[in-house]
């Protein structure tokens, strides 16, 4: 038995209070990458009550993927902004969402970003975690963006930060484990970074901005 | 004075370019950000670096 969108509310309100509940239901995101942060981010915010997520990736559910991304075995194949959508609706069936299989470039990002209040990076590779920060910076520049660097490995769980860079810019991670040295990613410490992003856009919403 | 990611340099009047080849920053994976705002890429070898001027250079790393 699904609960009604007044009863999710209530607990919510009970929870966070009545203004960041609604604070957050009147907001839009963004989470451009759906992999271990993206779908990390998305769960998270869903599960706070974020009104409206624009959730962006090209790829598919892939095998190499389950061991940190929040898909099931069942959905390999599919396109992750549908698999997302799926796991994201059974959590939070009022959500609104809107997704873009597109691989996010220079020219359409001001696009399909247009909408949203906060941009959160979730992106894979530096270059292209650059080329979203300096195009979101410099075109988008009232929009809050919350990017992340660093959270590759079995470094400490506890060297991953949020760092605030501009009045609208923050960056999450250490800032310096590369996925290409060593072992790769483990799902706890890219959730840490993935929860580090979340959590700066309730602060942000709840006027905690720095 | 220019102090860029908290160290003092004595390099005003060089263009954020000529500071870049100084480095060993990989061109594709930063941002810049000057007293707040950020530089844009096609601004890099116009921009004069200042006395005063603090800058950060953001270099990305892979993985997420």
């Amino acid at each position: 038995m699904i609960p009604t969108r007044e009863e999710m509310k209530a607990t919510l309100v009970l929870r966070q209070g009545k203004e960041l509940t609604e604070k957050c239901e009147s907001v839009t995101v963004a989470i451009c990458g759906l992999g271990g942060l993206g779908s990390n981010i998305a769960i998270a915010l869903a599960r706070a009550g974020i009104g409206k997520l624009i959730l962006i990736d090209f790829d598919k559910v892939d095998v190499t993927n389950l061991h940190r991304q929040q898909y099931k075995a069942s959905q390999v194949g599919m396109h992750k902004t549908e698999a997302l959508r799926d796991n994201l609706l059974e959590i939070a069936p009022y959500i609104q969402l809107e997704t873009h299989t597109l691989k996010l470039t220079e020219e359409n990002l001001t696009d399909v970003l247009q909408e949203a209040d906060i941009i959160c990076e979730a992106f894979d590779k530096a270059e292209e975690k650059a080329m979203l920060v300096n195009t979101v910076l410099e075109k988008l520049s009232q929009k809050y963006l919350i990017a992340a660097s660093g959270m590759a490995g079995l470094a400490s769980a506890n060297s991953i930060k949020t760092r605030q860079i501009t009045k609208h810019f923050y960056l999450c991670g250490d800032e310096s484990s590369d996925v290409a040295d060593g072992m790769g990613l483990v799902a706890p410490r890219v959730m840490l970074c993935a929860a580090h992003q979340a959590h700066m856009v309730l602060r942000i919403l709840a006027g905690k901005e720095e | 004075m220019v102090k860029i990611n908290g160290e003092n340099l004595d390099i005003a009047g060089k263009t954020v370019t000529q500071y870049l080849e100084t480095t060993t920053y990989n061109l594709q994976r930063i941002a810049i950000e000057r007293n707040g705002d950020i530089v844009p890429k096609t601004q890099y070898s116009e921009t004069i670096l200042e006395d005063g001027d603090v800058l950060e250079v953001v270099s990305f790393v892979g993985g997420g």
